[in-house]
């Protein structure tokens, strides 16, 4: 079973490409108030996961991820 | 605080007063025919209306909507469940099921809240919903007001719909599969067949709304399904009498018998008045003639080969196909505004789209095309474009 922390791990891998900013990646950076990222490129991000897991995100979960921490947390549930 | 999140928008409306271009509901001062209009103080071509059999002159409509009121009053005043319900509205809706081969109905008020209300109501919490990415905003609207588990899947992807429905395992019988039948941006047609085949497949419902796509396609103008032959897999056909019928409203058909029942469960058909009658009036004879007419389908279809092979030619970048809808790709926000702005001067009326009403990050001129309009208003519009195209305002080179 994979751990939270290599969820983490992944997810800020997989956001380097979008990461205009510069920022140092971690669990506490936002991805819309920090990152700048639209909603079009928060979907794109998540279809990225959802191959890379197969798995499906639900829409339902989004209102409750801010942060790449928060997004890990939803990603391993689904991936139980 | 609560008004901070507007500011953005307020800020985009100022820059645009500031130019002097007000693209966003363009006052029309006056309307000429189905095709022609003055809006903001200039004579144009409406490539911009979504009328699609250029009904909303025909005198036969206008007779009707004109006798209804005569007969019936101006407004109904209440509820389909209350005392909005009258002959005429109960007769539409058995028109629209006749002309869709299925037994059971049910007319709304308006498009949007025909799908959004079906789509809020049919799936509950325990289902599940699938909608393609690109699905209209009363779909999104519905979906999230339907407590089920909601799951995009890639635009007209029937790979990615499978799946998305193989991961479910057993709880695929239990989804609502929603695509539509032509999509309002591009004009893309779904893959309707591939589609049906996934369904049939891991099993589900399927749900097609077909707002731009009735009139427009099928042998007797029932849509996408029926041209692809999969109407058989549709289990609920979703559409508006806004577009090709030249009015406004919404309906449901579907085959199965607890339509009846959902009825009473939609909220968006409960608690909003009943369509005027002498909407629901023009609204039947719309729909007698996109039956008995279909000319009308085979002229549109002339009109819309004519405009994107035009557009096409002159090297301006659209959707996949020949479509009554006509989106041209932009990248840049300012340029696009100058082209509307200058397209008005040259007399055209195109729709100005920007993210997130445009399903990617390309901002469109988005031209309907109508079977009233003549081929010379065709030729002008391609005219218009290739103006703009000799001007260096668009580059031909962003791609939907």
């Amino acid at each position: 079973m994979i751990d939270y922390p290599e969820y983490l791990n992944f997810l800020c891998s997989a956001l380097e490409s979008q990461n205009k900013n510069k920022l140092v990646l971690s669990e506490n950076t936002s991805l819309v108030a920090d990152m700048g990222l639209s909603s079009l490129e928060v979907m794109e991000f998540i279809e990225k996961i959802e191959d890379h897991f197969d798995i499906s995100i639900p829409l339902n979960i989004l209102p409750d991820v801010n942060t790449i921490g928060d997004l890990a947390t939803k990603v391993r549930q689904l991936n139980l | 605080m609560m008004f901070d999140k507007f500011k953005p928008m307020a800020d985009f409306q100022a820059e645009l007063a500031e130019r002097n271009v007000e693209p966003f509901g363009a006052v029309t001062e006056k309307i000429l025919s189905a095709t022609e209009g003055v809006v903001q103080g200039r004579n144009v071509i409406l490539a911009g209306t979504n009328n699609y059999l250029g009904l909303s002159f025909d005198p036969r409509c206008i007779k009707a909507a004109q006798d209804a009121t005569a007969r019936w009053g101006t407004g109904t005043t209440g509820s389909r469940l209350a005392n909005g319900s009258f002959a005429e509205h109960q007769a539409l809706e058995t028109e629209i099921a006749q002309f869709y081969g299925v037994d059971n109905a049910i007319v709304f008020s308006t498009g949007y809240t025909a799908t959004m209300g079906m789509c809020a109501t049919l799936a509950g919490p325990g289902d599940v919903i699938l909608l393609d990415a690109d699905s209209h905003a009363s779909i999104y609207t519905g979906v999230k007001m339907s407590g089920a588990e909601v799951i995009r899947f890639k635009h007209s992807d029937p790979e990615d719909l499978a799946k998305r429905l193989r991961r479910l395992g057993d709880r695929a019988n239990q989804t609502l599969i929603i695509a539509e039948g032509i999509y309002s941006m591009i004009g893309d047609v779904a893959p309707l067949q591939e589609i049906a085949a996934v369904k049939r497949e891991y099993g589900g419902y399927l749900f097609v709304d077909e707002a731009h796509s009735m009139g427009v396609m099928g042998a007797s103008g029932r849509g996408a399904a029926q041209a692809a032959g999969v109407e058989a897999d549709v289990d609920f056909f979703c559409g508006t009498f806004s577009k090709s019928l030249g009015a406004i409203g919404g309906f449901c058909v579907s085959r199965h018998a607890e339509l009846a029942a959902i009825r009473f469960c939609i909220n968006s058909y409960i608690f909003t008045a009943s369509s005027s009658p002498s909407v629901i009036a023009s609204t039947r004879e719309a729909l007698r003639i996109t039956a008995a007419e279909p000319e009308l389908q085979a002229k549109l279809w002339d009109n819309c080969n004519r405009l994107y092979q035009g557009l096409k030619a002159i090297g301006l970048p659209l959707g996949p196909t020949p479509s009554p809808v006509v989106a041209v790709a932009m990248e840049d926000r300012s340029r696009t505004i100058d082209c509307w702005k200058a397209l008005m001067e040259a007399g055209v009326y195109v729709n100005l789209v920007i993210p997130p009403a445009s399903p990617s990050s390309n901002f469109l001129l988005r031209n309907s095309v109508s079977a009233a309009h003549t081929s010379a208003q065709i030729d002008t519009i391609i005219a218009a474009y290739a103006d703009l195209k000799a001007a260096g305002l668009i580059t031909g080179t962003r791609s939907h």
